[in-house]
């Protein structure tokens, strides 16, 4: 494998990708308003890194996540996925070719205890998808869910019990075994972590770092907790009412962020360390509704460095710094606060 | 013992067990501590912990089939005299007297703890006339006041919406405004900001601290997330399966901890001060079901520093190492 030329290679590439939910009022059922959930969202993967997506709720961060599995058509823009060689765009791909584009790219999920069919046994569960699109007969598929059981650290033993047999860290790395269970490329979790508890949460986070180095996976991370993205990611793009602000590599993200709203949600983080309770950026206000944006720049109204610009006109995602996009009239003036780097 | 040191709220040896068909759960056994008057107190620890149970308890409103089955909870009233919430009869006056009285109450989901059919005012001036002698509109008044105390716009508008009317972080803040509406010397705040986004969690936060410095009340805080604790607490309870296994102040239990779950539960919280893409300590194991509690330590199964035929077999009492320093520990006896 040559590592060091793939690496570089984009996998996905979102251009100008838009999700629109109608309104619908009355007995008719007109349409009278839209709910913005993604408007105008691009960015790009490589091969074999860690994109996570963050924002707060309703920011349209697991919509994006589901347009790029196309478990939702998007409304406008490409999604082009690089497969064997060919650049195929799954935002419009015909259904026919669906189910190949499904192998190559699988979801985990958020709950560990909704996520799994309580009916069924781990043979079942971790075979489905290979049932599904038809792989092998019933002794290969047994023993790829022998395999795919061993990889997450569950015993094989275990795959004629039932799902609640095991603790929510067990179930999650159930949904994780039959994620890579047909071996896909792109992984999309959707904060695989956040309904773990404390103890539990470092081991699912290890195990993914792990599976990613083995198996080359691509990550798309959708999560709202920093501390655990920071973790996990090379590059992290943040998102605010249906729009990226900003896009840049982990560290220089957290270090140097250049968004307002990028400055202020690293501000908000609570810090595990009495000696360093900082005094917080406090957002005014409440996020804005997607249903009704302000006009201009989505962020202004609780920006404590908006201009008329701001509220005007809504800002281009410009590259500032190699590899550091941001979405900001103002990004090249301001000197904003990210978070020091401990010595530890 | 003088008299302004003397605690609050006093927890000793507090055991509630749910009695099931299936087998009794001790959700806790046998928690003791000390809610100093004005001071923020963090109960931590993961699920099953048993620290929500011990905030029901306090509260005497512990679900069927479960009940307090040893130990004190002694409140100091406001006239100096103290009560044992323990031997109190839950649906007597004393009781529900001081319940939203003395001791006001934030659940985790503000969406499911208030009625959707009764407006927003209608449950605060509720709250309010069950407490205080006073006229439906004098009540009013005060709800608004109450409202506009914990930063929510309009309030002479808001008082009439319903919950689903609210964003999570203005329900939260109406929680909060029920809760401090009867003036309570101590707020129980249960995951308070778990269900909210970080900004708005940063805003409660604060919200918080600003209620607290006015009113001088203390705060019981319960959570999972340490980072809250080392933001708000003067002093921490850790709990495991329903004991404590340690505490002292929040310098010291995040600057020198004592108890080998503290220590491991501290090093692996992902910090978002590391470096990126680092493997994080991780504690082997998971938490037992209440059911298969282990004998001895409940901690032993999982920790590094068990030792064989002590842990397993005995269960380590809570030792005072001074200053107010409790751990319960072998290593330490």
């Amino acid at each position: 494998m040559n590592n060091a030329a793939s690496r570089k290679s984009v996998l996905l590439d979102v251009k100008g990708l838009k999700k629109y939910f109608p309104i619908r009022r009355g007995l008719l059922q007109k349409t009278v308003g839209l709910v913005k959930a993604v408007d105008d969202v691009s960015f790009f993967l490589n091969q074999g890194e860690t994109l996570s997506l963050v924002g707060e709720s309703g920011c349209g961060k697991t919509t994006t996540a589901r347009c790029i599995l196309r478990a939702i058509t998007p409304t406008a823009g490409q999604i082009l996925l690089l497969d064997d060689g060919e650049v195929l765009d799954v935002a419009t791909a015909p259904t026919s070719r669906l189910a190949s584009l499904r192998r190559q790219m699988q979801m985990i999920f958020q709950d560990p205890f909704s996520s799994l069919n309580p009916r069924m046994t781990l043979l079942d569960i971790v075979g489905e998808p290979l049932l599904v699109h038809g792989v092998g007969n019933v002794q290969e598929r047994t023993d790829r869910v022998v395999e795919m059981l061993r990889l997450v650290g569950l015993r094989p033993e275990y795959m004629r019990r039932y799902p609640h047999a095991f603790s929510g860290g067990q179930r999650q790395r159930i949904g994780i075994a039959r994620a890579l269970a047909l071996n896909p490329r792109l992984v999309v979790a959707d904060e695989p972590v956040s309904a773990l508890d404390v103890s539990v949460q470092a081991q699912i986070l290890n195990l993914l770092l792990e599976l990613q180095e083995r198996l080359g996976l691509t990550y798309l991370f959708v999560a709202h907790d920093l501390s655990v993205v920071k973790h996990i990611s090379e590059r992290v793009a943040v998102m605010y009412v249906g729009r990226i602000v900003e896009t840049a590599p982990t560290e220089d993200l957290f270090a140097s962020p250049k968004h307002p709203y990028t400055e202020a949600l690293l501000s908000a983080v609570p810090i595990p360390d009495p000696r360093l309770r900082a005094d917080r950026i406090i957002l005014q206000g409440e996020v804005a509704d997607p249903a009704n944006t302000p006009p201009g720049c989505h962020f202004h109204p609780r920006c404590k460095y908006a201009q008329a610009i701001c509220r005007e006109k809504a800002p281009a995602l410009e590259e500032i710094a190699p590899d550091h996009f941001v979405s900001c009239h103002r990004a090249r003036e301001l000197s904003l606060r990210g978070v020091a780097r401990s010595t530890a | 013992m003088p008299t302004d040191a003397r605690p609050l709220l006093s927890v000793r040896n507090l055991k509630t067990s749910f009695f099931q068909d299936e087998g009794t759960t001790k959700a806790v056994d046998g928690a003791s501590f000390d809610v100093a008057p004005g001071k923020t107190l963090g109960i931590v620890g993961e699920s099953g912990c048993g620290k929500s149970v011990t905030a029901q308890s306090i509260l005497r409103i512990v679900d069927r089939p479960g009940r307090i089955v040893e130990g004190e909870i002694v409140l100091t009233r406001t006239d100096g005299s103290q009560v044992d919430l323990a031997r109190l009869d839950p649906n007597g006056a004393e009781m529900r007297s001081i319940r939203g009285g003395e001791i006001g109450l934030v659940f985790q989901e503000p969406m499911t703890s208030f009625s959707p059919v009764h407006s927003i005012g209608a449950q605060l001036i509720e709250a309010i006339m069950l407490h205080n002698a006073v006229s439906s509109k004098e009540a009013r008044r005060r709800g608004i006041e109450a409202l506009r105390s914990v930063g929510i716009p309009k309030p002479e508008r808001r008082i009439d919406e319903y919950s689903f009317e609210l964003s999570g972080g203005l329900r939260q803040r109406a929680m909060i405004a029920v809760a401090l509406s009867c003036d309570p010397r101590l707020l129980i705040a249960d995951e308070p900001t778990t269900a909210l986004d970080v900004t708005t969690q940063a805003q409660i936060l604060d919200l918080l601290r600003k209620l607290q410095r006015e009113r001088g009340m203390a705060i019981m805080l319960i959570t999972h997330n340490l980072g809250v604790v080392a933001e708000m607490a003067d002093d921490v309870v850790v709990m495991y399966l329903g004991r404590v296994v340690e505490q002292g102040s929040v310098d010291e239990i995040f600057h020198d901890p004592k108890h080998p779950y503290t220590k491991a539960l501290l090093q692996s919280i992902p910090s978002i001060e590391s470096v990126p893409r680092l493997r994080l300590a991780t504690i082997s194991g998971s938490i037992p079901h209440p059911f298969n509690r282990p004998a001895g330590c409940p901690f032993h199964p999982r920790c590094a520093a068990a030792m064989a035929g002590r842990c397993d077999k005995d269960v380590p009492r809570l030792q005072e190492l001074g200053n107010g320093r409790r751990v319960s520990c072998f290593l330490y006896q």
